[in-house]
């Protein structure tokens, strides 16, 4: 009894180092981006700011304010379609095994490890003949595809722990390819979108590449004007944390929202009959 | 049959449909994937063609000069200190970084698997991270990882000498190759650093994911006290957790391949090249040295470099579900 | 059960080919490059006071001009490398902005000259009268063939030592004229616990900048520009290259040990919390310290000619050609035109802490320090700094991985060599 109220110790005392190891960074991006631009130095990283300033956050959102809408727009759409093709193409990959369904898992998920930076100039040349270049739907296509490895490894993982006698009672019952994916796949796919959901909307929301390649003003993504505050010549450091912050609360809302689907998400594929 | 969490491996138990009696169904996977394959036929395949194509042609200026150059372009790149440095380094940082992230994932996830309360708000703390981009993370750590001012204040305080962090010019080991030298550069434990702070908390969720499928009775076991504890961690636990860190392996690799961002905003190019990476190398190439086929020799070199490392991998997974 | 299964298809098919579709069809679609009445202007101005700048200027150019509508893209990060890669790919895929950035000199301009990607200017200049109003040396550098090819905008100097006046009256120095002055000052400096020299290289060109300055003070402007521009007979593996490399390597001696993670900025703020002496930067340096740091130019912080370049000046100068491929050309040549005027460069340069090349600017319009660096660029010879304009890009990004290789190495002979073939595969 006692051995185990010392582990318990032990187990509480190493999970809240490890959580301030964690918040650390975080430590220093608020109180930073609450000082005035004149009192942040690296020498007084850690110093409490003397008094707290909203001015950066304000300049911050003034400037960020108007590529909130791009962001959400391209980040939704791209997160969903790539999300939808993943688990089309998972089901059809684990419930229909045909011949070469190996080779052609295989042709996705090498797409996973394309260098996006060496694609830059085809990508646009390509961009640019479909009207594409320069708007959101051009982004949310070149995000949707480049998900496509991903999501679909996702959900070629999730559905391969699907049993394989519920289909086949269904087929047994005259159900079709489309009719079996609507009725016995979907239904138990929540937690796979919301795995899929979230690992997408993270990169496409976080993602400056592209951004930056394919769109100009106005229609750019937040993360574009994210960069464009850190300027070319002088840095606000306090604008520049307080802008950080601001970009990252979507993405954090999502994670602390769906944290606890994340988790049971990855939990639920694991759960067979 | 240990249960998997999205294991790459699919359960041998899994036997595929025998289509029976609708025939017309037999052409809908391939209908339901040919989208996919055809959107990645283009912008996967055919832009690798295209950097493949280019990367034996002449055209090092803004004048696109599509003459034929042979391997002149790749004898460059191969034989420059720098691209030998980004071998060095994208080959320390993908092992440190994996083996990071899977051990501080662990960690955590059997920490939080513990029945312990608060358990979502330690959960939200570690996975919050990846929630932030690569950029920030990078401005963040060169702070925080400053050799005067950043964590180093704080192990000062404490008594202890902070190492020079992404500053070193120290390789652990050092074996001279000519002018390279081979071993772990410090300054890449820095950015490793940052990396597993950013992604450890993918691999606590599938870690405690893959805990929670371990039946009860199993965990109880490991959960006693005493050195058995231990040896039922790794005779019963560890096993079952195989697929789970399959799945990590992968997704991880994807991610330290590119660790672009994190660079350009952290240390760059470092000193020494000690921080550099093929894809910072292959951008510079590219858009600051105008040598766009030297730049596509380079993505090529990286492309072979990653098959060589996962087209094996994955092909034995693939052939293990058979 | 059958209809019910039809309508599922249905369903599953809408969601896949929406998803294809969406992206086919959308009709968004914003033409790229300029259209009837669009004009697109591209550069790397995203800081504060530059893009208010720009915005100003775009200002000027729309009460003249109201029926065109500008879109500002500004593209930011590593001192315009983001801008270079958008830019390359865009011209490259034939689909050129209106206008865009680029220093002037023998860079990235010459080679879109040579590219054939630019159009000449020669009437705009001659119907504008800029011939004239822009000083002979710094049109030079705009000319290829006899043909001119781009209009600047602002004039900027690179070769300046910026210095605390504080510490330099306490330990009773004066700010170095000559590189044994300087190591004189330094060795005073350190021995009181003061960095001598405040140097910053996150981004890899700043070391680069120094390194100029000193080759330029070393060897004096013409042998500077001659080699610079691979006149016959010169070589980087002559005496004077390897002296100038020494005397870098010794002044790299006496500064901060983190340089390479530190920011311009930051280095320039040692020197404005008296950590540290002295500095070498361009005069975009001076923006910082009177806007972000609220210094008084001459009292909070010093200047003075980077050691042996008292004569000289090593310009940077932003610079907007026509695309040869556009389309459309009249929007960009009246966008020049305003941009060349003297009224767009008054409102503009005073906003971005630059000044106006054009010989009839108004000074009255400029602080001490920009007054000060206006009449030396009036009568010094004008030479240009590798990194920002001297040398085709491809020789730059040789140079600059080189110039990692020295800050470890310390070898001056290698580092010579290595950058005389650089010279070689990427003829200056």
């Amino acid at each position: 009894m006692v051995m185990r109220r010392i582990n318990r110790t032990l187990v509480y005392g190493a999970l809240i180092v490890a959580a301030i190891l964690y918040l650390l960074p975080v430590y220093v991006v608020v109180i930073t981006s609450l000082k005035s631009n004149a009192s942040v130095s690296l020498a007084q990283m850690w110093n409490f700011p003397t008094h707290a300033s909203f001015a950066s956050l304000r300049a911050a959102w003034a400037q960020l304010a108007p590529n909130f809408g791009n962001s959400f727009y391209l980040a939704i759409p791209a997160t969903l379609f790539s999300a939808a093709l993943g688990a089309l193409n998972g089901y059809a990959l684990t419930k229909w095994k045909f011949r070469g369904a190996n080779v052609l898992f295989f042709v996705i998920l090498m797409g996973l490890f394309i260098p996006y930076q060496s694609v830059l100039i085809p990508l646009l040349r390509v961009m640019d003949s479909l009207g594409l270049y320069n708007s959101i739907p051009g982004l949310i296509l070149v995000h949707t595809v480049y998900g496509i490895p991903i999501t679909t490894l996702i959900f070629r993982n999730f559905y391969s722990l699907i049993p394989d006698d519920i289909l086949e009672a269904a087929k047994i019952d005259g159900t079709g390819y489309w009719g079996i994916f609507r009725h016995i796949i979907l239904p138990l796919s929540m937690a796979g979108f919301v795995v899929a959901g979230i690992w997408q909307f993270t990169q496409v929301w976080n993602n400056f590449l592209f951004a930056v390649s394919l769109t100009n003003p106005p229609n750019q993504p937040v993360t574009v004007a994210l960069v464009n505050i850190a300027g070319s010549q002088t840095v606000q450091w306090n604008v520049q944390m307080a802008s950080a912050l601001l970009v990252s609360l979507p993405t954090l809302v999502v994670y602390i929202v769906l944290g606890k689907y994340f988790v049971r998400g990855l939990l639920a594929g694991a759960v067979k009959g | 049959m240990a249960q998997e969490v999205l294991p790459v491996k699919a359960p041998k138990t899994s036997k595929p449909l025998r289509r029976r009696h609708r025939t017309g169904d037999s052409w809908m996977p391939i209908l339901t994937l040919a989208p996919s394959i055809g959107l990645l036929a283009i912008f996967v395949y055919g832009f690798i063609g295209w950097s493949g194509y280019v990367s034996f042609t002449n055209w090092n200026s803004f004048i696109p000069t599509l003459t034929w150059a042979g391997f002149r372009n790749y004898v460059t790149v191969l034989t420059s200190f720098r691209f030998q440095s980004d071998l060095r380094n994208i080959f320390f940082f993908t092992i440190l970084f994996i083996l990071g992230v899977l051990v501080v994932g662990l960690i955590l996830a059997l920490l939080i698997d513990q029945k312990i309360r608060a358990e979502s708000l330690f959960r939200s703390i570690f996975i919050f991270p990846m929630a932030i981009s690569f950029v920030v993370t990078g401005v963040i750590w060169s702070w925080l990882l400053n050799p005067t001012t950043g964590v180093n204040l704080i192990l000062k305080s404490l008594g202890i000498p902070g190492p020079q962090w992404f500053l070193s010019t120290r390789f652990v080991p050092t074996i001279h190759l000519g002018q390279l030298s081979i071993g772990i550069p410090i300054a890449l434990l820095a950015v490793v650093l940052a990396a597993v702070w950013q992604m450890s908390g993918f691999s606590m969720a599938v870690y405690l994911g893959g805990l929670r499928a371990i039946p009860e009775e199993l965990k109880e076991a490991a959960r006693m006290d005493g050195a058995s504890a231990w040896r039922t961690f790794w005779s019963v636990i560890f096993p079952n957790l195989k697929g789970t860190t399959a799945t990590i392996v992968v997704v991880e690799a994807a991610a330290s391949l590119k660790v672009f961002g994190l660079i350009y905003a952290m240390t760059g190019a470092g000193q020494d090249f000690t921080t550099d990476m093929p894809n910072l190398n292959m951008f510079q190439t590219t858009f600051s040295g105008d040598a766009f086929a030297q730049g596509a020799a380079i993505a090529m070199l990286l492309l072979l470099l990653m098959a060589a490392f996962t087209v094996p991998y994955v092909l034995s997974v693939l052939r293990g579900e058979r | 059960m059958r209809l019910k299964r039809k309508v599922a298809m249905a369903l599953t098919s809408v969601v896949a080919i929406g998803a294809l579709s969406a992206c086919g069809s959308t009709p968004s679609k914003t033409p790229a490059a300029s259209g009837p009445k669009k004009l697109q202007i591209f550069s790397w101005w995203t800081g504060v006071a530059s893009s208010k700048a720009l915005n100003s200027l775009i200002g000027v150019f729309n009460k003249k001009y109201p029926g065109i509508k500008v879109i500002n893209e500004a593209v930011a990060g590593g001192a315009g490398s983001n801008a270079k890669a958008v830019l390359a790919s865009r011209m490259e895929a034939n689909n050129p902005p209106g206008t865009f950035q680029v220093h002037a000199g023998g860079g990235t301009l010459l080679s879109w000259i040579n590219a054939g990607y630019m159009a000449p200017l020669n009437s705009l200049y001659k119907q504008q009268g800029w011939y004239q109003d822009f000083p002979k040396s710094l049109l030079k550098m705009l000319t290829v063939k006899g043909n001119i090819y781009a209009v600047p905008v602002d004039m900027q100097r690179s070769n300046v030592l910026w210095y605390n006046p504080a510490i330099f009256k306490k330990y009773n120095l004066t700010p170095p004229t000559t590189f044994s002055q300087f190591f004189a000052d330094a060795k005073v400096l350190k021995a009181h616990n003061i960095t001598p020299l405040a140097v910053a290289n996150h981004g890899n060109w700043e070391t680069t900048l120094l390194y100029s300055d000193v080759l330029l003070g070393t060897l004096g402007p013409t042998q500077y520009e001659n080699l610079l521009t691979g006149k016959a007979g010169t070589s980087w593996t002559s005496p004077g290259v390897v002296q100038a490399t020494k005397t870098f390597l010794k002044m790299m001696q006496y500064a901060n040990t983190d340089y390479s993670a530190l920011h311009w900025q930051q280095a320039d703020q040692m020197v404005a919390q008296g950590k540290a002496a002295m500095n070498v930067m361009g005069d975009w340096a001076q923006g910082y310290f009177t806007t972000a740091l609220n210094l008084k130019p001459g009292t909070g912080f010093g200047w003075a000619a980077t050691p042996g370049s008292q004569g000289t000046f090593a310009m940077v100068s932003d610079v907007f050609g026509l695309p040869a491929k556009l389309s459309n050309k009249t929007a960009t040549k009246d966008f020049l035109k305003v941009l060349g005027s003297k009224a767009g460069q008054d409102t503009f340069n005073p906003l971005k802490g630059t000044f106006s090349p054009r010989l009839d600017a108004n000074t009255s319009l400029y602080d001490a320090y920009s007054r000060s660096a206006m009449a030396s660029f009036k009568k010094d010879q004008l030479v240009l700094v590798i990194g920002q304009g001297a040398a085709n890009p491809g020789f730059t990004q040789a140079f600059e991985n080189d110039m990692v290789t020295l800050l470890s190495s310390k070898n001056a002979t290698a580092f010579t060599t290595a950058v005389e073939s650089a010279a070689q595969s990427n003829p200056l």
